[in-house]
């Protein structure tokens, strides 16, 4: 497998009132072409500024500051984190892409579709218009939207929320980027055009070999798309694996409570079990339980045990990485 | 989604233009439209007046001075040279209408770009940028304009630049405050992770955007800018005789008030047309760019 993006001990602080927050803490990991991985978590996790640092979008510092290593693989490794704006500017949307949550308003209103993904392929490859009208044309075509010649003068406001995402993917698979990041670009779509969002971007992934980053806190689209999952708390990755191993075998308990807070169809219609929340909410950064991060809100704690640091990033076989230092008991105790 | 809709229609320059609904809420606006009529009338008037009319405006006909309107060859009558005041007025039309759209495009770049700038990048910058704007707004205008038009040279060309130095202020805060709300806007950050430069972003993704209020603005600044090279040149620091323009000869009018009140009454009546029409155009052009004014 070739690796396109190694990031390695990322670590994210946002200042604030005079001191840094950390936010994202030593976040290692890589992305290899034609794979998927996929970033879960509730909201606060740093899944998203993990995200953005990569695209280096986040605010400069001294806001906020990134440190550790984002090497993006190509006939050099280049550091994403050492290299000048200017050079940033030239990767971001030609090298590595990124779509996001919000396709209803993530399309200037006053630009036809074809002057944006036209304007989105001139800003970075010398060619003629008639030409980048042509791959505008051809890029419509590959999302799925019928017609396309005549899209091409549509404004985005006569699109509906499922195509203005297809362009949106159009624009970022314009020039061919090595990397798409996908922040849950299916969460404000409904249930139907999901899926086929999902089955298109595979579909893509497949024709172009890209590597997908796929930021979402859905385990349904985790289990549909990701080939490797890293579950996230608090900043930390807390597990990471082949996602049929982190879906069938959860290890850390943050990871089985995520997964019993999806409400699945069976179980509301057939009133036969309970959707069960979390209790507790996502710790402020500001202020950081001792040990491990999760336990004030887990079912499992032992004092002593889970609130003493370190808690080691532990392999639990075939490349199961979990951070839980009950792990071993939790799981023969459920069998 | 509506808002949307007019700015597609405001930017839009296809076939179907006229059928848009913005075209038709203007259309409808009567004020507006009367404003229009009157405007391409007094300008058509300007334009061609003089070549339609037997008498040069500097012409003198020392017999004829003080006619009253409508007499003889004089359309307007004569001033207290005998000079044809129709020719003078439709002249005068030429540079009060000229100042008063070059002073409005002028305050428009310069507002623009102060408030594009000042909006986009906010923090120091932006605070900056609008203290200063500020500052200009807190002298009385006219006060400035006749300070500095009391140092520089007055001709048409100077009194130009001098309305468009102090009348930007307010291009520039509409557009500002414009900028700070659609800079928030996740197409601008669809933009930054295309690889878009602050550049590019400000003026290809942010400005189009905020076209509909500059137009208003600047239909309005056209109003003010006219009826300010007329105070100044009324009282003596604008256009310089012979040539004319609509504030100066009101000026030359005052002492002749009892006897022949038509050389007031006629540039009065101009200014006054002039200025309301673009004021009931700019309102027209705000109640059509607005979505909401379709709502019952």
């Amino acid at each position: 497998m070739t690796r396109v993006l190694t990031v390695e001990n990322l670590n994210i602080g946002f200042r604030s009132e005079g001191r840094e927050l950390p936010v994202v803490h030593d976040v290692s990991f890589t992305l290899e072409a034609g794979k998927t991985l996929a970033l879960v978590g509730e909201s606060g996790s740093g899944k998203s500024v993990t995200s953005l640092g990569i695209m280096r979008l986040l605010p400069p510092p001294p806001q906020s500051r990134a440190r550790g290593k984002i090497i993006l693989h190509s006939d050099e490794d280049i550091d994403l984190l050492s290299i000048s704006e200017a050079r940033m500017r030239r990767l971001r949307g030609d090298r590595i892409a990124m779509i996001f949550q919000e396709p209803l308003t993530s399309l200037n209103p006053v630009y036809t579709i074809g002057d944006q993904i036209i304007e989105a392929i001139r800003s970075h490859r010398a060619i003629s218009a008639r030409k980048a009208r042509e791959r505008a044309v051809e890029l419509i075509d590959q999302v799925g939207i019928p017609d396309a010649a005549a899209r091409l003068t549509t404004y985005p406001h006569e699109l509906s929320g499922g195509m203005r995402q297809r362009i949106m993917i159009a624009i970022a698979l314009a020039l061919e980027p090595e990397i798409l990041i996908a922040d849950e670009p299916t969460t404000a779509l409904d249930v139907t055009v999901q899926a086929q969002i999902i089955d298109l971007l595979r579909r893509l992934q497949a024709e172009t070999g890209m590597a997908m980053l796929f930021i979402t806190h859905d385990f349904g689209v985790v289990a549909d798309i990701a080939d490797r999952t890293i579950v996230m708390y608090a900043g930390q990755m807390v597990e990471h694996g082949q996602t049929e191993a982190v879906l069938e075998t959860p290890l850390m308990p943050y990871t089985s409570g995520l997964m019993r807070a999806v409400p699945e169809l069976e179980t509301a219609g057939l009133n036969q079990g309970e959707l069960q929340s979390i209790e507790g909410f996502v710790p402020n950064p500001a202020s950081l339980p001792n040990g491990c991060a999760f336990h004030p809100r887990c079912t499992h704690t032992l004092s002593g045990i889970c609130d003493v640091p370190p808690v080691p990033f532990e392999d639990a076989g075939n490349g199961h990485l979990v951070r839980c230092k009950r792990w071993q008991s939790i799981l023969e105790n459920a069998e | 989604m509506t808002a949307a809709v007019e700015q597609r229609a405001a930017s839009s320059t296809g076939s179907d233009w006229l059928k848009s609904r913005t075209v038709k809420r203007f259309i409808r606006h009567r004020l507006a439209i009367t404003g229009v009529i009157m405007i391409s009338l007094i300008t058509f008037m300007c334009v061609v007046g003089p070549w339609l009319l037997p008498y040069n405006m500097l012409e003198i006909h020392i017999r004829d001075r003080f006619t009253p309107p409508l007499t003889g060859d004089y359309l307007f009558g004569t001033d207290e040279m005998g000079r044809d005041l129709a020719a003078r007025l439709f002249m005068a039309g030429r540079i009060s209408l000229m100042v008063g759209v070059a002073a409005m495009l002028l305050s428009t770049l310069i507002g623009t770009v102060i408030g594009l700038v000042a909006g986009y990048f906010g923090k120091v910058t932006g605070t900056l940028l609008m203290r200063l704007t500020d500052s200009f707004l807190c002298f009385p205008q006219v006060f400035l304009l006749l300070t500095l038009a009391a140092f520089l040279q007055p001709n048409a060309f100077m009194i130009t630049l001098i309305i468009a130095a102090t009348s930007w202020m307010e291009v520039a805060r509409i557009v500002s405050a414009e900028i700070r709300s659609l800079r928030e806007r996740d197409f601008v950050t669809a933009a930054k992770i295309s690889g878009a430069s602050h550049t590019w972003i400000m003026f290809r993704e942010l400005l189009p955007n905020t076209v509909g209020p500059i137009i208003v603005a600047a239909t309005l600044t056209v109003a003010k800018a006219i009826l300010l090279e007329a105070y100044v040149s009324f009282l003596g620091y604008g256009i310089q005789p012979p040539l004319p323009s609509w504030g100066n000869m009101l000026n030359n009018a005052q002492q002749f008030l009892d006897t022949a009140p038509w050389l007031a009454i006629v540039p009065g009546v101009a200014i006054t047309a002039a200025v309301t029409s673009f004021n009931f155009i700019g309102d027209g052009l705000r109640d059509a760019l607005d979505a909401r004014s379709d709502m019952p």
